[in-house]
């Protein structure tokens, strides 16, 4: 496992892998992370894996920086390396097209498909988290099958409703917050990826996770956002 | 706990909001640390008013606000001097004050600085989340419902453990007073990505001037000034962005991200701002001007440890 690591600041260690988008340094990422969490440095305060970095937040009162930097090559990740995680898979139900997807029929006319095959197409991908980050809970996605990568929105949308599904680029992703926004909007998912009072829990995915994307009814999909506790997983939509 | 009502809302002010030291430990869930932009002020008025640290606290920004006082309380005003003052007399900062119940405490004309914090004995009451009693206005999340303070908000604050002792009032050093001027040094560690940055680029961020620009919030303050290059010949990828961290987008011209900043983004960064300065900026407005010195990370240690072993000392004599 190849890295190095460098100062960020005054409170922060850098750990870089090769700069790429790849699952396996991703996977890499996510391994040393843990390994560091079981290592319990005394004076690191809080890790947080992306793509093909960890950064350490540290308190420089307990550990210097070049200490720190030391104990992290000590680490013996191989130990881990060598049991693959299960992967996590989450069913994310979303109602595709009309009001909950405005740029469905734009993407199906980009790519000279029909609705029901960028939906198919859609639908048909696992995709890994490879992290989490910019706004709470909000996944970046890898996978997006080329067939449909589309531009963003010329000009950004001032509101993007919570649960929104989009498309940018070569990106498919999931909006935890009503913000602005330029993906492209082909459904609205019910289910909550960002729980603020639920402490233990507050986001519904993690780091490493993956996503699969289940096309519901519109019954099912004011059924689900009534039920108290609705359960996403198993697919039994 | 128990809580009191002590402080109604007259009028609201530019931006005031409740802020603690911050919602840290869940950033790798994509969730915003915020907590006080200025750590050294917020903590002092703490101190001051007899609370821990962390107690949450009012950070008034610019324009401040005008409350009605409820019940009799203790408190203590910090940072930028915006004139306050009690039914029309004015009043000390740095100070533990006793407010009397029936009087208004209101601000003026800004003398220094751009925040001010306003601890209250025992801390406001706003609910823990995720740790923290923070606001973080753009998930609605934390502090007063999740927003800055409007008209007719009823502030309550917890059951205070302190003590009064009469004919006794608490003040802090002058020495230990931040002076808060329009230019502004601020002191760096290099990187993670100054490498990736041409040598020409690295020269001018460190010689030049930048002005603080008026798009400048608790998420980040744009600097006006020398646009900057990198050698990266394709685009840098998403990782984590540290507190006061200087990233440089495409046109060239930085972004220092604070408080409220987004836990990763896809922007190199040329540098990071030390703990001990980033109350600096915290207090700069638009119009200031900003120099960069970059410093060894063993020194910028050294300045830590000092300032903390102030607060540790301060705390001590607080019991």
């Amino acid at each position: 496992m190849q890295f190095d690591c460098r100062p960020a600041g005054d409170c922060a260690v850098l750990v870089s892998f090769e700069q790429k988008i790849s699952e396996d340094i991703n996977e890499n990422v996510i391994r040393l992370a843990e390994c560091i969490h079981q290592a319990g440095i005394h004076g690191v305060e809080e890790l947080v894996p992306a793509f093909a970095t960890v950064m350490i937040y540290y308190n420089p009162l307990h550990i210097t920086c070049s200490e720190l930097i030391k104990r992290i090559h000590l680490i013996d990740v191989s130990s881990v390396s060598q049991k693959k995680k299960k992967m996590v898979v989450h069913d994310i139900p979303v109602l595709y097209g009309g009001d909950a997807g405005p740029d469905l029929a734009f993407i199906a006319e980009y790519h000279h498909l029909i609705e029901q095959e960028v939906i198919r197409i859609h639908t048909e991908e696992i995709y890994r988290v490879y992290m989490i980050g910019f706004v709470p809970g909000f996944p970046y996605l890898g996978g997006l099958d080329s067939r449909i990568h589309t531009p963003r929105l010329e000009s950004p949308r001032l509101q993007t409703p919570a649960g929104s599904v989009g498309i940018a680029g070569q990106q498919t992703g999931i909006y935890p917050l009503t913000t602005p926004g330029g993906w492209r909007i082909i459904g609205r998912t019910p289910a909550p990826l960002f729980k603020p009072e639920e402490t233990e829990r507050p986001v519904l995915i993690s780091p490493g996770d993956a996503i699969r994307f289940i096309p519901i009814t519109e019954e099912r999909y004011s059924e689900l956002m009534h039920e108290d506790t609705p359960q996403y997983k198993g697919g039994s939509y | 706990m128990k809580s009191m009502a002590v402080l109604e809302v007259l009028k609201p002010g530019m931006l005031t909001t409740i802020q603690d030291l911050g919602r840290s430990g869940y950033q790798q869930f994509g969730i915003v640390v915020s907590g006080a932009m200025d750590k050294y002020a917020m903590r002092m008025a703490n101190l001051l008013a007899g609370n821990d640290e962390n107690a949450a606290v009012l950070e008034i920004t610019l324009t401040g606000p005008t409350f009605s006082i409820l019940e009799d309380c203790k408190i203590a005003i910090t940072g930028a001097d915006l004139s306050p003052s009690v039914n029309g007399k004015p009043i000390p900062l740095w100070t533990e004050m006793d407010l009397k119940k029936g009087t208004v405490l209101e601000f003026g004309p800004i003398i220094d600085g751009c925040r001010t914090y306003l601890a209250i004995a025992g801390g406001f009451d706003a609910p823990l989340l995720m740790g923290s009693r923070s606001t973080y206005l753009r998930a609605n999340i934390g502090g007063y419902e999740g927003r800055k303070l409007q008209k007719g908000d009823v502030l309550h604050a917890y059951n205070s453990q302190h003590e009064t002792r009469k004919g006794y009032r608490k003040s802090l050093h002058s020495e230990l007073i931040p002076k808060y001027a329009n230019e502004i040094t601020l002191r760096i560690i290099k990187g993670p990505q100054w490498d990736a940055f041409t040598e020409d680029s690295q020269k001018k961020f460190l010689a030049s001037t930048y002005e603080v620009s008026a798009h400048s919030d608790r998420m980040g303050y744009r600097l006006q000034g020398e646009r900057l290059e990198t050698n990266l010949t394709q685009e840098q990828i998403t990782d984590p962005i540290p507190n006061g961290a200087i990233q440089i987008p495409n046109n060239g011209e930085p972004i220092l991200l604070l408080a409220d900043r987004q836990t990763t983004g896809g922007y190199p960064k040329i540098g990071v701002v030390v703990t001990v300065d980033l109350f600096k900026i915290a207090q700069g407005k638009p119009g200031d001007l900003v120099f960069f010195e970059a410093i060894d990370i063993e020194e910028s240690h050294r300045l830590l440890a000092e300032q903390e072993s102030v607060f540790k000392l301060l705390s001590v004599s607080n019991r």
